[in-house]
């Protein structure tokens, strides 16, 4: 079993009394017990308190069947007007600021773009880690059961739940300001506040709250998530998951959110397709691999409805999970491209392979940190930060080429997809040959010059 | 949501004399003129080469955004770099994808570049030339297979004509070609590479239409210079991106600089316009203290004063004035907005008038409507001063 110590991220302001009744060894479990069984005076979000009570909900519409022109997204989102979801999500949220529900004010944090040619952003926030002692985090199971006695999302109280999120089966999207929850025809989902924010609107997704799902993909879920990215229709809105030995915090599913009005340095690497799926009127699904980036991940991309998109991309994340690779997912451009991130840093860190340089800077690359937002707790840190040090980092987190490519036929067995290599059909200038890559099809890769 | 053509007309009549777009069409380029500061970035011009090229009318382009050129197989990431330009201010030179009116696709050299004022170094307008990319006219269908010159697949884009007096035939052949062509179809699916010769086009028509710009905008009527390069900035003006993103709030808002003598206004949005009854230049540069009047209560404008000496928001109702004289109650929302540094850099003010429904139609509450702009300024506002272009 390979475990890390990290200081824990309180995402919620009743994170602290779960974890702290289980840490200490077997002493104070029993009163864990009882305040779940009394039925709390918190107004929180389990079965004791959800039934009776109201709260907005956000009922989105859902688009089986492909649109006249094809089109899944609107072409013009980034210069159309705040959609309806946008507007409730940052009204909220604000709300939330000035109500004194989060830990530290993170627009008082610096926050900087690094110099270099990805343009890597770092934000200097002392406040966001605890002074606490760090727990010990298992990280060599993907797949962990779900424990109710540690901190979960049903604990959070209301007040920390903006809304909820569900799909209607109308002709359009919904929203009703104060709604009764009916636990028996459905099982909520629910956006809250993170209390630590990266960024702006920092929010959690927690799908079906009720059901308690541990952390880990399904499909019906990663739908769920990918309509909130669309529905928002902010490109600067993006929505990250990491998975159990990826850094994820609690296991409980959930995915989040936050906006950052820049363009992000995984969003400007370029990209080889990998894998086609033809689609009507060429709405085809493409997997590609991103090129020149520190960590080597696949971009997900097209489908005739977002279904299609959704089912490649969980399916290949159930893959993964199964076969214990833990990985992050960042969906970005409002839901049109899906990044899939396999990961090793947390293993190197257990077995001791992390430059100590590295690791003093106390960065767990997690989503956002993979994307190109880094979190930095030290003013020195800050100051010192560079280029070099993020792609350094990054590094560390990337699975090599050789895992990589098992990665890729993780994929290609969950989606279906044939991996070729479309000579014709890449981003770049330069042929880049990979002397590791199965059904290399065309004749003209001898030529080139091979890649790391 | 058409933004009104009035402001489109004024976009040009403001900066520029008379005669200018007759100069413009004369040089017989590709290219459209865009307005950054009119909520959803709309065309202000298109010249009669581009909406030859196109197929479209002027009527049919102008007011409308750019994005409306694309289609399904028009490059996701060349896109993002079109707009990533656009938030830094920087010219880009990138081939795309682009669709003409009957839906046939083509590939062309897309050059941009900002226009700023010489004034205070703002944005006022993104130039955009489009240069039609010519492939060999015997070109493979069968994509997996070479051209036959072993030269690869980007030459097989390539036009072979280097000589520069070859151009006037080139770009009257390009013409003929979009407009004639049966075999585009098949060679959409590839990306295509601007040859030599096409991006020197691009650059000679972005450095012509900037003089005739720079010439017609140096007269005694509007006094205002604008040239290729961001000469000086200064606190007043609104980078072009920020300007896009505060397009996209429909609410009534202004935006005012407390580092500024007398914290005057730096950006108003339409519907703040509408609601008053004044034009952008009447209240950029003062003081919002122009909305009160004679039966305003100062013990209200001194609350506000307060709040705002504090760095604290604050929601009041105040009698305000429009242009007209006539009065209306102002639900109104100030807060304090931090930059990328972490202080204070603005204050937001937004404005509900109560003669409008009190539950907007888009279902939230008057007060959660002051925080929604709060927040959509705020995530503009953020990335503001964050620093360092990318090359």
């Amino acid at each position: 079993m390979l475990t890390i110590k990290k200081v824990p991220t309180v995402v919620s302001n009743y994170q602290e009394d779960g974890d702290d009744n289980n840490n200490a060894a077997g002493i104070r479990t029993e009163d864990a017990t009882q305040s779940q069984a009394r039925g709390c005076a918190r107004n929180c979000l389990g079965k004791c308190c959800l039934p009776v009570s109201k709260l907005p909900l956000y009922a989105f519409k859902k688009n089986d069947y492909p649109s006249k022109n094809n089109a899944v997204f609107p072409s013009d989102d980034g210069v159309s007007p705040i959609s309806f979801l946008n507007n409730l999500l940052l009204a909220q949220w604000e709300d939330r600021m000035r109500r004194g529900l989060f830990r530290y004010d993170v627009t008082s944090c610096e926050t900087k773009v690094i110099p270099g040619r990805y343009g890597f952003i770092a934000q200097l926030n002392e406040g966001r880690h605890l002074k606490k002692r760090p727990t010990e985090f298992r990280i060599d199971q993907v797949l962990q059961p779900f424990d109710e006695n540690k901190f979960n999302f049903t604990k959070v109280g209301q007040e920390e739940v903006l809304f909820r999120f569900e799909s209607n089966d109308d002709d359009k999207s919904r929203f009703f300001s104060s709604y009764a929850v009916d636990i028996c025809s459905i099982s909520p989902s629910v956006v809250a506040i993170n209390v630590s924010p990266i960024e702006y609107g920092h929010v959690l997704l927690i799908p079906r709250v009720l059901d308690c799902l541990p952390q880990r993909i399904d499909h019906e879920s990663f739908l769920l998530a990918l309509y909130f990215a669309k529905e928002a229709a902010d490109p600067f809105l993006r929505v990250g998951y990491n998975s159990l030995g990826a850094f994820a915090t609690i296991n409980h599913l959930h995915f989040q959110a936050y906006y950052l009005s820049v363009t992000f340095p995984i969003e400007k690497a370029p990209t080889r397709r990998i894998m086609t799926r033809k689609g009507l009127q060429g709405a085809d699904l493409v997997v590609s691999e991103l090129l020149d980036y520190p960590v080597r991940g696949l971009v997900f991309e097209g489908g005739c409805v977002l279904r299609d998109l959704s089912d490649a991309v969980a399916s290949s994340c159930i893959y993964l999970q199964q076969n214990n690779i833990p990985f992050n997912v960042l969906i970005a451009d409002c839901g049109r491209k899906i990044f899939l991130l396999p990961q090793c840093y947390a293993e190197k860190q257990a077995l001791g392979e992390v430059s100590l340089e590295v690791l003093e800077t106390q960065v767990n690359p997690a989503v956002w940190e993979i994307s190109g937002h880094m979190v930095l707790k030290r003013r020195k840190d800050y100051d010192d930060a560079s280029e070099d040090y993020a792609w350094k980092l990054l590094s560390e987190v990337s699975l090599s080429g050789v895992r990589f490519e098992s990665v890729k036929a993780c994929v290609s067995k969950a989606t279906g997809l044939q991996v070729e290599v479309d000579t014709y059909n890449i981003d770049q200038k330069e042929c880049i040959y990979d002397s590791e890559a199965p059904q290399v099809a065309s004749h003209m890769q001898r030529d080139c010059p091979a890649i790391h | 949501m058409e933004p009104q053509l009035g402001l489109i007309e004024q976009s040009f009549h403001v900066r520029y004399s008379d005669g200018v777009r007759e100069a413009l069409d004369e040089l017989g380029d590709s290219f459209l003129i865009t307005d950054p500061s009119i909520s959803g970035h709309p065309i202000v011009f298109a010249s009669s080469a581009f909406l030859k090229i196109f197929g479209y009318s002027k009527d049919q382009v102008i007011g409308k955004n750019g994005r409306m050129f694309q289609g399904p197989k028009t490059n996701r990431r060349s896109v993002l770099e079109i707009r990533e330009a656009i938030r830094q201010e920087k010219a880009i030179q990138i081939s795309l994808l682009n669709y003409r009116k009957d839906g046939t696709p083509f590939w062309m050299l897309f050059h941009m570049c900002p226009v700023f004022a010489k004034e205070d170094g703002r944005v006022v307008h993104f130039l955009g030339v489009q240069v039609p990319i010519l492939r060999k006219s015997g070109v493979v269908r069968n994509p997996s297979k070479l051209c036959e010159d072993g030269t690869g697949f980007l030459g097989c884009c390539r036009r072979e004509v280097t000589s520069d007096s070859v151009m006037e035939v080139g770009r009257g052949l390009a013409l003929d070609y979009l407009l004639n062509s049966d075999d585009r179809e098949l060679e959409i699916d590839q990306p295509c590479e601007a040859s030599e010769l096409e991006k020197r086009k691009a650059a000679t028509a972005i450095s012509n239409i900037l003089s005739v710009l720079a010439h017609y905008s140096a007269s005694e009527v509007t006094g205002r210079l604008v040239c290729g390069k961001a000469c000086c900035l200064s606190g007043m003006g609104l980078g072009a991106s920020i300007n896009i993103s505060f397009g996209r709030i429909k609410q009534s808002f202004v935006l005012t600089d407390p580092h500024l003598h007398d914290m005057p206004i730096v950006y108003a949005s339409d519907a703040f316009l509408k609601l008053t009854g004044y034009a952008r230049h009447e209240v950029l540069g003062r003081n919002c203290r122009f909305l009160s009047g004679l039966d305003t209560v100062s013990a209200t404008q001194f609350q506000i004063a307060e709040c705002i000496r504090n760095e604290r928001p604050c929601t009041v109702h105040i009698l305000n004035y429009r242009k007209d004289k006539t009065s209306f109650w102002n639900f109104l929302h100030i807060s304090p907005v931090r930059n990328a540094t972490g202080k204070v850099a603005y204050f937001v003010g937004v404005q509900i008038s109560s003669s409008c429904n009190s539950q907007g139609k888009q279902g939230l509450s008057p007060a959660m409507e002051h925080l929604s702009v709060v927040g959509a300024v705020k995530v503009a506002v953020r990335s503001l001063s964050i620093g360092a272009s990318t090359s």
